[in-house]
């Protein structure tokens, strides 16, 4: 393939961080491209400061040039000025390692992290010189793939994606592979040289589990309402429902192997070692402890392996362990320690720990591992009552959190930020205004330990995501979360000490918009991206009307598409692919939502078919069988019998209460926030 | 313990800021197991000095920076400074070159005060050589050259004479030969750095002043195609020396070095394509 560096060289001079299209990352692999290899563009559809940290794609891009048949390159979403002068020029979007125009490659694969890049994804194809619509594509032209938390709902996407991947790409990408090498060199079809059957080929990777084709589907609706009647397989050999894959062991994938490190700052830009895969704390608004079950720990020792040789590649000095809950990993202590202390580190690597669970005992690890450099530290209660976190399954008591806000202040920290979600199921304005009332209480006890400390409240708007048991719920409207967002505000306004922070709730309704979307929704997608939607993550290009005019301009509306609450027997337009969670079983579980009825954690107690291990032969990979101390949420256990070490609750709960070792469990995300 | 390094910055590497550059060398250096001194307080960074930042898109031959070593473990190591620019070098990325290490006293002042001037290769597109020859000759006659130049978020006004200490085209032999148009051009200049650095795009600011050129436009961002000339763009610049002066001699920061004359380094620099 020719590179297209000269043309895009005289370009950067005038661009704002011309280092962005530049690549020479550490670790960067200049693929070999040839007529029996496979080349995969991977794209991540935002710019590549926030695209270039994403360990998935980074997983696929090693194991995919491990193969003698793949050749994989990396490309992001140019930003504005670049992408004008791109146009301008003539250019197309090119990899940034062999500056290679992305047309030539057999596939572009994009993540899909969040829903409002969707139009980022019509923006790049058509930046490729690929037509946008799958179907207006030829042999001639890369297949069009995606995956990602968000392809579980592929719909709103399904006009312009060739083929979607559900859940862990490390096996089925390899798998891909092979059927396109097939197709490529012409085994698939008995004759090398001619023309690629692309609609044979879509076929057949139909075929391959995990791979949702939408060409492969007939979509009908009742003719009387319009409504979603049914989506199904065109052909005898397409499978009607399309499960996500899932890997066993994560002991088996030890990757990155070789994380990039790029020349330019970039988001979590650090070592990142991930802990374990999947989370069953069963916190009911969040769609990745939903669907990426069930909990698989990676060995204790090739954590360590991964630590100590990550850092001595690359040089740097903090290393993430990542999760979506940290502090639940078996021997969490140990290796927190074990980093801290490896006289290989000299002392100077720090550790952040994202995700972590929080109680006064978590706290402490956050003391050890922020001995230096102390910043801040994020809990998140979600929910501002009690009542609340019953209905959304987050089991923290005001006991908790006042204890582990108490050994935060106590231990030096003067900084403490608490996400909240407003517009949840059931949520009445006791439960808004509960926020400030926890926040309050939160500075009060920040203020025995220093005369000036800072509290904030963060607060966004909730979006029912699919596959999850909030998924029938009608978002709140734009009107009632300015409303309660109104509320906080007034309330906080007396309190020194506490910032209230929230999130545009019209982003919020436009990610509701393209979340729970059919097959109808790409047309909207287009509509936004043609009138210049792009970056719509970014609130300097974010524009509600677009997506507003866009629905109307196809007979829809935000009322029909966000703020309706589906109904039990509703055909949903992602039911026909599966993140291994029985209908069934999450129907239930939205009804003991609503009875205010919390869950426990299946990790340490026993099953109740979810479907995620039942359905796929596998199960949880823990180290330990009890919880982590301190880490009983939703178990009923005595917190003190969960781990080793017995928690120990640094002061009285302000209401008085004693010593707090709640019946109800006690714990809370936490996230040590970032250092700089 | 203080090393002094010299090292190139060439290719597309040059895009990169300079903060991205101390952030290359932070890592390098750690990577390179170097006993590092630590800031002291709240944040602990490594101990790294630069000299004059080199603006983002610029390459450079003389780039500087002064390394601080932890005295105690750097005595029980051993460190062999000759072999560090070998070593860095491999862990540097690519166009980042390291050339030179030489321990010096602890006591110098800091690159950013001593250095006084640099020297500088550039290549502009837009602009006859006869042009140019013009607008060199006006400014050089000029008694004062005001440009406006921003300055923490304002636009002040500044007189870039002074600091205009040498300028002339570079050696025909050396520009153009590559440009069938003729309108590619080679500049050499020398750019004091003190009290405030001069940056070659606020040179071709002052020559398109000089020259009569519409007022405010910028030599980054002007179209050349369709003009009748004279708005020349800077196609690629390169700092080839760092000077310190002092009591009227010249040298650069590493005592001893051979400097070699003029500009012919610097072109051949701009020969190395990325």
């Amino acid at each position: 393939m020719e590179s297209l560096w000269p043309r895009i060289e005289p370009l950067l001079a005038h661009v704002t961080k011309p280092a962005r299209y530049i690549g020479g990352e550490l670790g960067a692999q200049e693929a070999e491209h040839g007529p029996n290899t496979v080349s995969w563009l991977l794209v991540y559809p935002d710019t590549y400061e926030v695209g270039l940290p994403n360990q998935g794609l980074q997983i696929l891009y090693e194991i995919l040039n491990e193969r003698d048949d793949a050749a994989a390159e990396r490309s992001y979403a140019p930003w504005v000025d670049m992408e004008a002068a791109m146009r301008a020029a003539g250019l197309p979007l090119f990899s940034v390692e062999g500056h290679h125009p992305a047309a030539g490659f057999d596939v572009l694969a994009f993540n899909l992290s969040a829903e409002l890049v969707y139009t980022n994804v019509l923006n790049l194809i058509d930046l490729a010189g690929v037509p946008v619509r799958a179907a207006d594509r030829t042999a001639e032209h890369p297949v069009v793939m995606a995956g990602g938390h968000c392809v579980f709902n592929p719909e709103p996407l399904a006009d312009f994606v060739d083929c979607f991947v559900l859940g862990d790409g490390e096996e089925v990408v390899g798998e891909i592979n092979e059927v396109l090498s097939a197709f490529r060199t012409g085994a698939a079809r008995g004759a090398p040289g001619a023309d690629c059957d692309r609609e044979a080929m879509l076929r057949a990777l139909s075929r391959v589990p995990g791979v949702y084709v939408p060409s492969c589907y007939d979509v009908s609706y009742d003719e009387a309402t319009g409504t979603l009647a049914g989506i199904a397989p065109r052909f005898p050999d397409t499978p009607a429902r399309i499960e996500k894959r899932t890997i066993t062991d994560l002991g088996d994938w030890p990757y990155p192997r070789r994380q990039l490190v790029p020349l330019i700052e970039v988001v979590h830009d650090r070592l990142n070692v991930e802990l374990f895969r999947g989370c069953t704390r069963g916190c009911r608004f969040c769609q990745a402890g939903m669907i990426t079950r069930p909990v698989r720990e990676r060995p204790a020792d090739q954590v360590r392996t991964m630590v100590r040789s990550g850092l001595e590649r690359t040089g740097y000095d903090e290393v993430a362990l990542t999760s979506l809950s940290s502090a639940d990993y078996s021997g969490i202590e140990e290796t927190v320690t074990g980093i801290i202390d490896d006289p290989s580190c000299s002392g100077q690597v720090s550790v952040s720990l994202p995700s972590l669970r929080v109680d006064a005992f978590t706290v402490g690890t956050a003391a050890q591992i922020q001995r230096v450099r102390r910043t801040g530290l994020t809990f998140a209660p979600e929910g501002g009552t009690w009542r609340m976190r019953q209905v959304i399954n987050k089991l923290i008591r005001e006991e908790d959190l006042y204890a582990a806000v108490d050994a935060a202040f106590s231990q030096g920290w003067k900084r403490v930020k608490l996400y909240f979600l407003i517009g949840l199921p059931t949520e009445t304005d006791e439960d808004t205004l509960g926020i400030v009332a926890l926040a309050k209480q939160c500075v009060a006890i920040g203020k025995r330990y220093h005369s000036s400390v800072t509290v904030t409240a963060s607060v966004g708007g909730f979006v029912p995501k699919v596959q999850t048991p909030f998924q029938w719920f009608g978002q709140n409207t734009i009107e009632e979360l300015t409303r309660k967002v109104h509320l906080l505000r007034d309330a906080a306004r007396p309190v020194r000490g506490l910032t209230v922070r929230w999130h545009d709730p019209k982003a919020t309704a436009a990610e509701g918009i393209v979340s729970r979307g059919d097959r109808r929704m790409g047309a909207v997608v287009e509509q936004v991206w043609r009138n210049g939607g792009t970056f719509q993550e970014w609130s300097e290009y974010f524009d509600l009307d677009l997506w507003t005019d866009a629905l109307a301009a196809h007979g829809m509306s935000l009322e029909d598409t966000v703020y309706r609450h589906r109904t039990e027997h509703e055909v949903l337009p992602w039911d026909h692919v599966s993140a291994g969670l029985h209908r069934d079983f999450l129907w239930q579980d939205w009804e003991d939502a609503l009875a205010e009825h919390g869950l426990p954690d299946c990790r340490w107690t026993p099953c109740y078919d979810c479907g995620a291990c039942t359905g796929y032969g596998v199960e949880h990979v823990v180290a330990s069988a009890v919880p982590p101390a301190g880490g009983s949420q939703g178990t009923g256990q005595d917190l003190s019998a969960g781990g080793q070490v017995p928690v120990r609750f640094l002061s009285t709960a302000p209401s008085g209460a004693g010593p707090v070792v709640p019946p109800g469990g006690s714990a809370v995300a936490l996230a040590t926030e970032g250092r700089n | 313990m203080r090393i002094r390094f010299r090292f190139a910055k060439l290719g597309k590497v040059r895009f990169t800021s300079q903060r991205d550059i101390a952030r290359m060398w932070e890592r390098a250096l750690r990577r390179a197991r170097l006993p590092l001194a630590y800031t002291e307080g709240f944040s602990p960074r490594p101990q790294l000095s630069f000299g004059l930042a080199l603006p983002t898109g610029a390459e450079s031959l003389a780039e500087y920076l002064d390394v601080a070593l932890d005295p105690v473990r750097a005595h029980e190591a051993g460190v062999d400074v000759a072999a560090l620019p070998a070593l860095l070098d491999g862990l540097l990325p690519s166009g980042v070159e390291v050339e030179e290490a030489v321990e010096i006293e602890r006591s110098k002042e800091s690159l950013q005060q001593i250095v006084t001037s640099c020297s500088w290769t550039m290549r502009l597109t837009g602009i006859t050589r006869y042009e140019l020859a013009l607008a060199v000759d006006a400014l050089l006659a000029a008694d004062t050259v005001p440009i406006t130049r921003e300055r923490k978020g304002r636009q002040e006004v500044d007189d870039l004479r002074p600091s205009v200490l040498a300028l002339a085209l570079a050696d025909p032999q050396a520009d153009g030969a590559a440009d069938p148009t003729g309108r590619t051009v080679g500049l050499v200049a020398e750019l004091s750095t003190q009290p405030r650095g001069v940056r070659p795009v606020e040179l071709v600011r002052g020559l398109i002043a000089v020259s009569g050129g519409p007022s405010g436009t910028s030599p980054e961002g002007a179209a050349t195609d369709g003009h009748p000339g004279s708005i020349p763009v800077i196609d690629r610049a390169c700092r080839t020396q760092q000077w310190i002066e002092r009591d009227g001699l010249r040298q650069e920061p590493l005592l001893g070095r051979v400097v070699p004359a003029g500009a012919d380094r610097a072109v051949h620099a701009l020969e190395r394509v990325s």
